[in-house]
């Protein structure tokens, strides 16, 4: 097709994010980040703890604000990113399990949202998506079973699952591997390396990268809130070399955690303000 | 006046009506804030219900509707205050209690009304029920149980995994609204069956039973949904063959009976878990410790690896192992 090659302009990269700041709490955690992710590619988001690479990806699908810059998904800025079908996001393991018992199947049918219209029940395609986002991560045979029976391994399968459903084009991960042992790992990576195979853009926030390294097109890491490194794939050690840690400290700041602001609130108080 | 009779009564009927409604309602709109872990919910909106009870006395208008509209308007405060503030929202929830009960009992003192007729509001008087109460009840529980049912996929979403449901693109504020409201105008479709004081029972109880039998969210609900009718139903019959004997009020009764599932359905639920547990048990491993592949390397004295004595033989230190000779191989120790 010598034709549309001429004639079409490339396609707008998946994720473009332009000069993007967060605050968080009073507290810069972005610094004017600039990263592109072209259509199709692996993206691995690396950094040491607290270098601010879960806080890009959030910002990227939109959970934080941004003070500064801008975060364009398929050419459309976020704000008016209405396509939302198109977007998968796997988040950190806790929320599978909540107050009240829920399948496998329930939580991945939750995927398919993206594609559902109102007070409709699930069409067969919606089925079909189910079923084979079930395959993929090989839990088609605990689809009855209560999610909170499951191992963690598991259990970062279903919300895999769930995101897959979905069918999207650009799949977000965070931390996928955290806390997964080696045959989940493995099976996460299979199923990665599937995905990849049918054109997904996947962007993966990972401490370390384990048996998903082989996927891996291209590594950013994080350090401060800045990129400090942009480009080829790095080992797992690279990732963690001096000049890309914490040049502070190594201790993990507990989630929600202010050091600096008063602990008492009243339940009027602001939180960060959040979009929509 | 034999049973026949007495279920031929109007009034009975129509708290028949009443009753059946705000079985199916209650707990559909309660799953969710279970969900949530925002089962006391109900309860801050009960609280707040008394206020919008006496303003309806205080002003001679329906009762039912001015508790409508105070409580969706709590509801909606305290979803906004849950939303942008720190807390997640049980201090706001206590102030609502509070300030909802203070300013219930300080307006029905104003109005001249006498205590009795807001304990109608506070523990229920189903058999009081005026016609227009039992339609008024039947077109609430019918708008709760479309949305409830209807929108269950975006709901469950949502209380499942708000940041997901973000992504997903639904819209999350006004998803949380709806729950909000919902619960409002179930609290006050309840109001009349089990009183205010007892109304987040029936929101919470049938659910929580359910949750001890089921494994997936559709048959909690559906579950829920079911006990919650055999509840009021089955409480306010009880409590009217009761009455032959002594007084028995139907809202007590009807969150007992709810209870009394709840205490036979924990042990079965205890024995199912505990079955659950049995039938995933640990993934069964190959055997560690008998190697019987031919090791390159006799260890001895002066090996080169670091010999420990354990037991009545010694170890060698081999690549993170201890090496045991055992009949022409070595064992993991």
């Amino acid at each position: 097709m010598p034709m549309s090659a001429t004639s079409t302009p490339p396609p707008p990269p998946a994720v473009a994010v332009q000069d993007a700041s967060v605050v968080l709490g009073g507290r810069p955690i972005l610094r004017c980040v600039d990263v592109t992710v072209e259509p199709g590619e692996f993206v691995a988001l690396m950094g040491a703890n607290g270098s601010g690479k879960s806080t890009l990806v959030r910002a990227i699908l939109g959970l934080h604000p941004l003070t500064t810059g801008e975060v364009r998904l398929f050419g459309h800025p976020l704000h008016d990113h209405e396509d939302w079908a198109r977007v998968g996001y796997v988040p950190q393991r806790p929320g599978a399990a909540t107050g009240i018992p829920v399948s496998v199947r329930e939580v991945v049918a939750a995927g398919r949202l993206t594609r559902r219209r109102l007070f409709r029940p699930l069409s067969a395609a919606d089925r079909a998506a189910i079923d084979d986002a079930l395959e993929v991560v090989g839990l088609a045979d605990r689809r009855t079973d209560t999610v909170s029976h499951l191992s963690g391994g598991q259990q970062q399968r279903v919300l895999i699952a769930r995101a897959l459903a979905g069918e999207p084009e650009l799949l977000v991960l965070d931390e996928p591997t955290a806390g997964v042992d080696l045959p989940n790992q493995e099976v996460l990576a299979e199923t990665l390396a599937e995905l990849k195979r049918r054109g997904a853009t996947i962007v993966l926030v990972a401490h370390e990268l384990g048996p998903l390294a082989r996927l891996v097109d291209r590594a950013v890491v994080m350090r401060d809130g800045r990129v400090a490194y942009d480009g080829a794939p790095l080992l797992d050690h690279e990732a963690h070399e001096p000049w890309f840690a914490d040049t502070h400290s190594h201790h993990h700041e507990p989630p929600g955690h202010h050091d600096h602001a008063p602990e008492v609130r009243s339940p009027l108080d602001r939180k960060e303000r959040r979009p929509r | 006046m034999s049973a026949l009779e007495l279920f031929s009564l109007p009034f009975l009927q129509r708290a028949l009506i009443a009753a059946l409604l705000t079985g199916l309602a209650a707990p559909a709109v309660g799953t969710f804030l279970v969900q949530r872990r925002l089962a006391l919910m109900g309860d801050g909106i009960g609280h707040v219900a008394v206020t919008g009870v006496a303003l309806g006395l205080l002003f001679h208008t329906s009762p039912t509707w001015t508790a409508v509209g105070v409580t969706v308007l709590a509801a909606v405060v305290m979803e906004l205050v849950r939303e942008s503030g720190h807390t997640n929202g049980d201090v706001a929830l206590a102030l609502l209690f509070y300030g909802g009960l203070a300013g219930g009992v300080l307006l029905t003192g104003i109005g001249d009304q006498s205590t009795a007729t807001l304990q109608r509001f506070l523990f229920g008087s189903i058999t009081t029920i005026s016609e227009g109460d039992v339609l008024v009840t039947m077109v609430l529980a019918a708008v709760v149980l479309l949305l409830c049912l209807g929108l269950a996929p975006q709901l469950f979403a949502i209380a499942q995994d708000q940041e997901f449901a973000r992504v997903a693109g639904l819209r999350v504020r006004a998803y949380n609204m709806l729950i909000a409201v919902l619960a409002a105008v179930s609290v006050t479709v309840a109001m009349r069956t089990v009183g205010l004081l007892l109304v987040s029972a029936l929101l919470v109880v049938p659910v929580a039973t359910a949750q001890q039998l089921t494994r997936s969210f559709r048959s909690t609900i559906l579950a829920a949904m079911t006990l919650g009718t055999l509840a009021s139903v089955g409480g306010l019959v009880l409590a009217t063959f009761a009455s032959y004997g002594a007084k028995v009020a139907p809202g007590p009764t009807i969150v007992l009976v709810g209870l009394a599932g709840y205490v036979v359905a924990w042990p079965v639920g205890m024995y199912l878990r505990r079955r659950a547990r049995l039938r995933s048990p640990f993934p069964a491993l190959p055997p560690v410790g008998h190697d019987t592949t031919e090791h390159p390397h006799d260890h001895g004295p002066g090996c080169g690896h670091l010999a420990v004595p354990h037991e009545d033989h010694v170890d060698y230190v081999h690549d993170g192992h201890r090496h045991a000779v055992h009949e022409g191989h070595y064992d993991e120790h």
